[in-house]
């Protein structure tokens, strides 16, 4: 199925409504080339199943960790990735890019 | 973010309304605004409130600042749609394709033999002439109409509609020939040339299509490059 930015939002509440844990992953900010448009959605649950895309695949499994700990610990957190810190090995965009993401929990 | 807030945002987006969750970067504090609210106080004297009124315009998430600091917009604009008279060849093409791109699609033909459920699974179909339909589902500013039965008897009635609605995107199929001819019946009706200037004919844009697919690959792409026309000169404008 092809979840797009016009009902993953509507996927998000069905999933609280089902009583799961739910996180929101939103890209706030963009500079350079980056994959995918600010205002993008991720959509986590406490089991670390994820719909939509921040990154178009580079960084969604960082991304899945931080939310589970956004879930466990409720307050929200902001990130940020990029190809310039030593860590790009491990959760980079390779576009060359940076994006900031905003997780928070649904509660 | 609150559930409530959740169902708020959802429940706009259902009835095809624009909505801003307004998230205060420092503390994560969110409010709430439905776009017929933003002339009304406290949101009309707001300090973000030409930022609202530009993220609606736009359909641009994004951060805005004000001295008291640093929020980030995420605007909910409805699902759009496209409007289809003709179930034609090329509508059997256009359809799906458009469903993947993120359109919620209505095929509109009076023509029984056309719009069947066999040629058009998993369509919103109409079997009804478009003025029974189109006044129902509300042509707006984030819906697309596309002209395709070649029989002016129901493609003018529906675009009749189309040119006195907001629709972002309207087109119509049609050799020149043919749309010279249209354009004298759309004078004759009353319509000014700034009007009929809003249909794209011929439609799609000119990527040399032949077969019924390609037509509908070059329509589907003009009325995204419709949708994304002032993200597309914001880009241009920065890069000058």
């Amino acid at each position: 199925m092809i979840v797009t930015e016009d009902n993953i939002l509507a996927e998000a509440e069905r999933w609280a409504r089902e009583g799961r844990k739910v996180a929101i992953a939103t890209v706030v900010e963009t500079w350079g080339s980056a994959p995918r448009p600010v205002g993008s959605h991720l959509v986590i649950d406490g089991e670390g199943n994820f719909l939509g895309s921040v990154s178009g695949g580079c960084v969604e499994g960082a991304v899945v960790t931080e939310a589970l700990d956004v879930i466990a610990a409720g307050a929200p957190k902001m990130l940020e990735f990029g190809v310039a810190d030593e860590t790009a090995w491990r959760a980079g965009l390779s576009c060359g890019g940076r994006i900031r993401v905003y997780v928070e929990k649904v509660d | 973010m609150k559930l409530s807030l959740l169902n708020a945002l959802n429940d706009e987006r259902a009835a095809r309304r624009a909505a801003i969750i307004i998230t205060d970067v420092a503390t994560g504090a969110q409010r709430f605004l439905r776009e017929q609210e933003l002339v009304q106080e406290p949101w009309a004297s707001d300090p973000l409130s030409q930022a609202l009124a530009d993220a609606f315009r736009t359909g641009k998430s994004g951060m805005a600042e004000t001295p008291a600091g640093q929020w980030f917009l995420t605007v909910s604009a409805p699902p759009v749609r496209m409007i289809v008279t003709g179930a034609v060849h090329i509508s059997q093409a256009l359809a799906p394709m458009a469903a993947i791109a993120g359109f919620d699609v209505t095929i509109i033909d009076p023509r029984t033999a056309f719009a069947s459920p066999e040629r058009f699974p998993d369509v919103d179909l109409r079997p009804e002439w478009p003025d029974a339909v189109i006044p129902s589902l509300g042509l707006d500013r984030y819906s697309a109409f596309v002209a395709l039965t070649h029989d002016p008897k129901i493609d003018d009635v529906a675009l009749d509609l189309a040119l006195k609605s907001d629709a972002f995107y309207i087109g119509a199929l049609g050799s020149r020939k043919t749309h010279a001819r249209r354009v004298e019946r759309l004078r004759a009706a009353g319509f000014d040339d700034a009007a009929i200037a809003r249909i794209r004919a011929p439609i799609g844009l000119n990527i040399g299509a032949v077969s019924p697919a390609e037509i509908a690959v070059s329509i589907l792409a003009e009325a995204v490059s419709a949708l994304r026309a002032e993200r597309m000169a914001q880009r241009a404008a920065k890069a000058a």
